[in-house]
């Protein structure tokens, strides 16, 4: 805690997913919190992407965690917000593409359920494997303006509600032996829309760093975090989203966008720059939709 | 020699669905197997789908957790660690989602 994550008196909304990550987050802080009286007023935050067979059964977890922890759960769902499920959209768009939209509503669904819940801040469960992959699918695409930004351990402290990820330097491993041994309840299936490609591979070759040098996680997020950009580059300027509002480089949100392809029953609009199938969540590298990290995992997991 | 074997983090979906295993397990010598062994023997006998969810070389996955009577095997010599009677293994996948 000593990054001055939190004061004492904010209220604070938990990205819950029902994964071990942000149900390992939701246990420590509610612990941390009764222990230490940090004074802090904790909510779970779900976003439900109405994915049959996935999303319902993680979500039942992340509703025992409501009542284990004590803590008030807010469910919002894609139909709620969008008026599309995501077994809809990819009913109506296939298996390809489908992350796209579950990324980028997602990310939105997140800001949206915060500002409902008048919370100061969003923590996720992004951990330091999470980010060192992140750091390292950034390098390779060339994605200058979200390289450092990745590693920030709070972002967007100039929009609306900051998020920040209190699991930065924690390694997966200690977070699945930390849940094995509180026998903590969480959900870990993948999605079943996931085509799972590139960032597995980024995900397969950061284990295999480790198993050789396990510091190399770390190393890897200092890489990123003292990536400086020279002031000549030029980076990509904020506005916002002239139909909801939202965050935006571009006239409309990305969302915006996707929504209005799948409305209009032309939902290849707005995909055109994605560079072929990835995770859902697995941000869309150059889509104009915003000033939020890329970090994610993998489909389902709750990166915002 | 019996053994309690538990698959978790999404590894149970390779066998079954099924999270706890208790086994006979015959290793040749009666006494004795080495994780080495016992790596081969759940990959013929348990593992019904995708075995290189699970295996990688002559090893686990990099990013299985592997703990042999709660102790991580990093510490007690990985596939060199030696099995006894009644011991309990865990498998948990640690890759996916958050
Ligand atoms: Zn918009
Ligand atoms: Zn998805």
């Amino acid at each position: 805690m000593e990054n001055k994550l939190f004061s004492p008196g904010e209220r604070i909304a938990i990205g819950a997913s029902g994964g071990k990550d942000s149900t390992v987050l939701a246990y420590v802080m509610s612990t941390l919190n009764r222990r230490h009286n940090y004074g802090l007023d904790l909510f779970l935050l779900s976003i439900d992407e109405g994915i049959t067979g996935y999303r319902d059964d993680s979500l039942e977890t992340v509703k025992r965690n409501q009542i284990q922890y004590g803590l008030p759960l807010k469910v919002l769902s894609y139909k709620e917000l969008y008026g599309w499920t995501m077994d809809d959209i990819v009913k109506m768009i296939g298996l390809k593409n489908n992350c796209t939209f579950c990324g980028v509503f997602r990310r939105q669904a997140l800001d949206r359920g915060a500002a409902m819940l008048k919370v100061d801040k969003v923590v996720t469960g992004h951990n330091a494997d999470d980010i060192a992959e992140t750091v390292l699918l950034n390098i390779l695409r060339g994605d200058i303006a979200r390289l450092s930004r990745c590693t920030y351990i709070t972002t967007g402290e100039d929009g609306p509600i900051p998020r920040c990820k209190p699991f930065k330097y924690t390694y997966e491993k200690e977070i699945v032996m930390y849940a094995y041994f509180k026998k903590l309840d969480y959900f870990s299936t993948e999605c079943i829309y996931s085509p799972n490609a590139y960032r597995g591979f980024a995900r397969e070759f950061i284990k295999d760093l480790e198993r050789i040098r396990p510091r190399a996680i770390l190393d890897i997020i200092k890489s990123g975090e003292d990536f400086r950009i020279s002031t000549t580059t030029k980076m990509p300027e904020q506005g916002t989203c002239e139909r909801c509002g939202y965050i935006s480089s571009q006239k409309w949100c990305k969302a915006c966008l996707l929504l209005e392809g799948l409305n209009r029953g032309l939902p290849k609009l707005g995909i055109g720059r994605t560079k072929g199938p990835h995770n859902c969540g697995h941000e869309d590298t150059n889509l104009g939709s915003g000033t939020n990290s890329i970090e994610s995992k993998q489909c389902g997991s709750l990166d915002f | 020699m019996q053994l309690t074997l538990e698959f978790g983090g999404g590894l149970e979906l390779l066998c079954d669905s099924v999270k706890v295993h208790d086994v006979k397990v015959d290793g040749g010598d009666e006494k004795k197997m080495s994780m080495k062994n016992l790596l081969h023997w759940v990959r013929t006998n348990l593992i019904k789908e995708r075995p290189e969810m699970f295996m990688k070389g002559d090893t686990v996955r990099p990013g299985i957790l592997v703990l042999v009577n709660d102790c991580d095997w990093e510490l007690s010599g990985q596939l060199e660690t030696v099995l006894e009677d009644k011991d309990v293994i865990v498998f948990i996948s640690t890759l996916h989602g958050g």
